[in-house]
């Protein structure tokens, strides 16, 4: 018989029941919850007067609507604010074992406080009520997103109704270049699969190119697994993983901590285990990568060009691709290093972490943002994230240069908060989505990685950062 | 939850591929802390030309002629016809709230957003996947006959067309039970609670670490 791979092994580990048709139910370990797609399950809850099954589980933080300016004036949409003091009075009400609320000094976008306090570990399930949910797969844990109708189930009953998904292997092999990093490799990947590619899939990423990433860097790689369709990415656990979490707030301790450490060694797939697919990537070949559409498939490396939808012979590929320059007010054939920007965005779960900040800020040092770069916004992930990069003095190259240096949050990934693009304005941002509108109705957004988005500050357009370093 | 069982409804056609949730039902509606409501701004950015905010009266914003949801022939349209990798991207369930709340009760794609997909039948739609081939058929069909209707039986899985051409669909016999009885999940799983401590005690004793309460 064929050995297990890590999917196998996180899912077989955690299956509670299983129904004739492969349905089983599956036991949640860690349930991450924020405001905004929260307030319908605990009102369910209430509602049927259930009580969490396990409220220790439970991690939870505002994160969407909180604004990154002007802390001292509270949250002024009254909207927004409603949203946040809803999550306050539940959590209250229900119980968790961490909450972060509105201002606390570790308040942070969940993706990022949630493994940066050790609530994220190795073997474990993980659910939010988030697509980006995912990221937490860089621990060798399962996780993913989930609706909220089972952000309800999990908060009653500790499990979620799941099938298994198929098993797919992307390997990437050999060495990133120097620039080269692991949102390059992510929007590569998704460029060669497409946004549908993994669809039915749950995906581990190997190869020299992931084990040589940092743990920062593979979670930028898993938090966009869902990008290319896939509902959870995940990478096998190795030293990076298990010194990355000693010494974590809720990190086990002591005796569990040994323990703990035996079992998560064990986390990998097995040398014969057996994929239903698998693909291969050479690392060395991977170049920073510059989205162009509306969709993060639609994509190029920087030295590439919009592309010519004549060239394309699949119809309702070549209609998404007028409707895509349309939108984006780019012309078939430009080259990428043409497009000139208006703002620029370095944050989100997907690159807000200390480490992305450093690449920013190794780039932006002693430079100044263009002229026609009316906003360059620069958010840290979390509180702790922030508190890092003051000691560091990564907020006086920011400031120095012309960024401005925010608190914590989503921001504008997602423009719920104040933070967005007006109309027609072209973004450089390090978030997870160029969907129409995404950041704010009529905005332009361009992937990159932070330091793609800081090369593309000082220069005002599109530029190699490996030709800046 | 309401059940499905049969439907003979009206088709309208979404003819693009990859809409996004974030193009369902965006952002600032999200800010709702309501599970209802949502159906006035479905496909908000493309259904009207003005910005909407949550709350607003929609019946006098400006609306956007091209767009099918607002051609009278879609009017009263139960079944939503779409492309390629409909639902991708954001999680959030106000998406299917918005579809279900506007009158859909049924989706035909090639292919949905995985999170999407099982959202749906949480909310009493049914989510059909059919091949590239039979949504082309039906696009075509659909553009030629005014009143294009499709009759859905969920107990046979069957879709069936005014010509009398038919195809069969998946659904898993969970969540076909689901529906067609509007049962919730949450009452049946903890018809399990026994298993589910059962599996606990186990899962403690292996990984005590997870708990520490
Ligand atoms: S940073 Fe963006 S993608 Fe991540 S959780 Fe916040 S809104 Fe979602």
């Amino acid at each position: 018989m064929a050995g297990k791979t890590l999917y196998d092994k996180l899912w077989d580990s955690h299956v509670v029941r299983q129904e004739a048709d492969g349905t089983c139910l599956l036991y949640i370990d860690r349930h991450l919850v924020h405001e905004v797609t929260s307030p319908q399950a605990f009102e369910g809850l209430r509602l049927a007067g259930r009580k969490p099954w396990r409220k220790d589980t439970v991690v939870a933080v505002p994160d969407h609507n909180t604004p990154t300016n002007h802390w001292d004036k509270g949250i002024e949409d009254p909207v927004s604010k409603l949203q946040v003091d809803t999550l306050d009075a539940n959590i209250k009400e229900f119980g968790a074992q961490i909450y972060f609320p509105f201002k606390h000094a570790n308040q942070g976008i969940i993706h990022v406080i949630a493994p940066e306090n050790g609530a994220t570990l190795p073997g474990m399930t993980v659910v939010c009520g988030d697509s980006h949910t995912a990221t937490h797969g860089a621990f060798g844990a399962l996780a993913h997103g989930i609706g909220t109708s089972e952000v309800e189930h999990v908060l009653a009953t500790q499990t979620l109704v799941q099938k298994k998904s198929k098993s797919m292997l992307i390997k990437v092999n050999g060495q990133l270049g120097a620039g080269v990093t692991a949102k390059d490799v992510a929007l590569a990947i998704i460029g060669r699969i497409g946004t549908a590619g993994g669809t039915g899939y749950c995906v581990e990423f190997a190869g020299s190119a992931i084990s040589g990433l940092s743990m920062e860097g593979r979670m930028t790689l898993c938090n966009l697994a869902i990008e290319g369709g896939a509902r959870a990415g995940i990478v096998a656990v190795d030293d990076k993983t298990i010194s990355y979490l000693e010494g974590r707030p809720i990190a086990p301790k002591g005796e569990n901590w040994t323990k703990a450490v035996a079992y998560w060694k064990t986390l990998k797939s097995d040398d014969d285990a057996v994929f239903d697919t698998v693909i291969e990537f050479n690392g060395a070949e991977i170049e920073p990568q510059v989205t162009w559409g509306t969709s993060p498939e639609q994509v190029t490396s920087v030295g590439g060009k919009v592309p010519n939808p004549a060239a394309e012979s699949d119809p309702i590929r070549r209609a998404g691709i007028e409707r895509a320059l349309k939108y984006m007010g780019l012309q078939a054939d430009m080259p990428i290093s043409d497009i000139q920007i208006d703002k620029v965005f370095i944050g989100s779960c997907t690159n807000s972490r200390i480490e992305d900040l450093r690449a920013a800020a190794t780039v932006a040092k002693g430079k100044k943002v263009a002229a026609n770069v009316k906003l360059a916004l620069v958010v840290p992930g979390s509180g702790i994230v922030k508190r890092q990069a003051e000691a560091e003095g990564l907020d006086k190259i920011f400031t120095e240069a012309g960024f401005e240096w925010r608190e914590p949050g989503c921001s504008m990934c997602l423009a719920m908060n104040a933070d967005r693009l007006s109309p027609g304005e072209r973004c450089a941002s390090t978030s997870n989505r160029n969907f129409e509108g995404r950041q704010g109705p009529g905005g332009r957004t361009h992937l990159v990685s932070p330091a793609m988005a800081a090369a593309a500050a000082i220069a005002g357009h599109f530029v190699d950062v490996r030709q800046a370093l | 939850m309401k059940p499905f069982t049969r439907l003979n409804g009206l088709v309208c056609p979404l003819d693009r591929a990859n809409v996004d949730t974030d193009a369902i039902i965006p952002k600032q509606f999200l800010k709702s802390i309501k599970r209802s409501g949502f159906g006035p701004y479905l496909f908000d950015e493309w259904r009207y030309t003005n910005y909407g905010e949550p709350g607003m009266d929609c019946t006098n914003r400006p609306k956007n002629p091209d767009f099918v949801l607002n051609q009278p022939r879609y009017q009263g349209a139960q079944i939503l016809l779409a492309r390629d990798n409909f639902g991708c991207g954001s999680s959030r369930e106000h998406a299917p709230w918005a579809i279900e709340d506007y009158g859909f009760r049924v989706m035909i794609a090639p292919s949905f957003a995985d999170i999407f997909f099982s959202n749906s039948f949480k909310n009493g739609i049914l989510p059909i996947v059919a091949s590239a081939e039979i949504v082309d058929r039906l696009f075509k069909e659909c553009a030629a006959t005014e009143g294009y209707k499709l009759d859905v039986d969920l107990a046979a899985q069957t879709v069936t067309t005014p010509s009398g051409f038919s195809f069969g669909f998946d659904i898993t016999p969970h969540r076909k039970h689901c529906l067609l009885n509007g049962l919730d999940d949450i009452g049946l799983t903890l018809q399990h609670a026994d298993e589910i401590r059962a599996f606990e005690a186990k899962h403690k004793a292996a990984q005590p670490w997870l708990f520490t309460a």
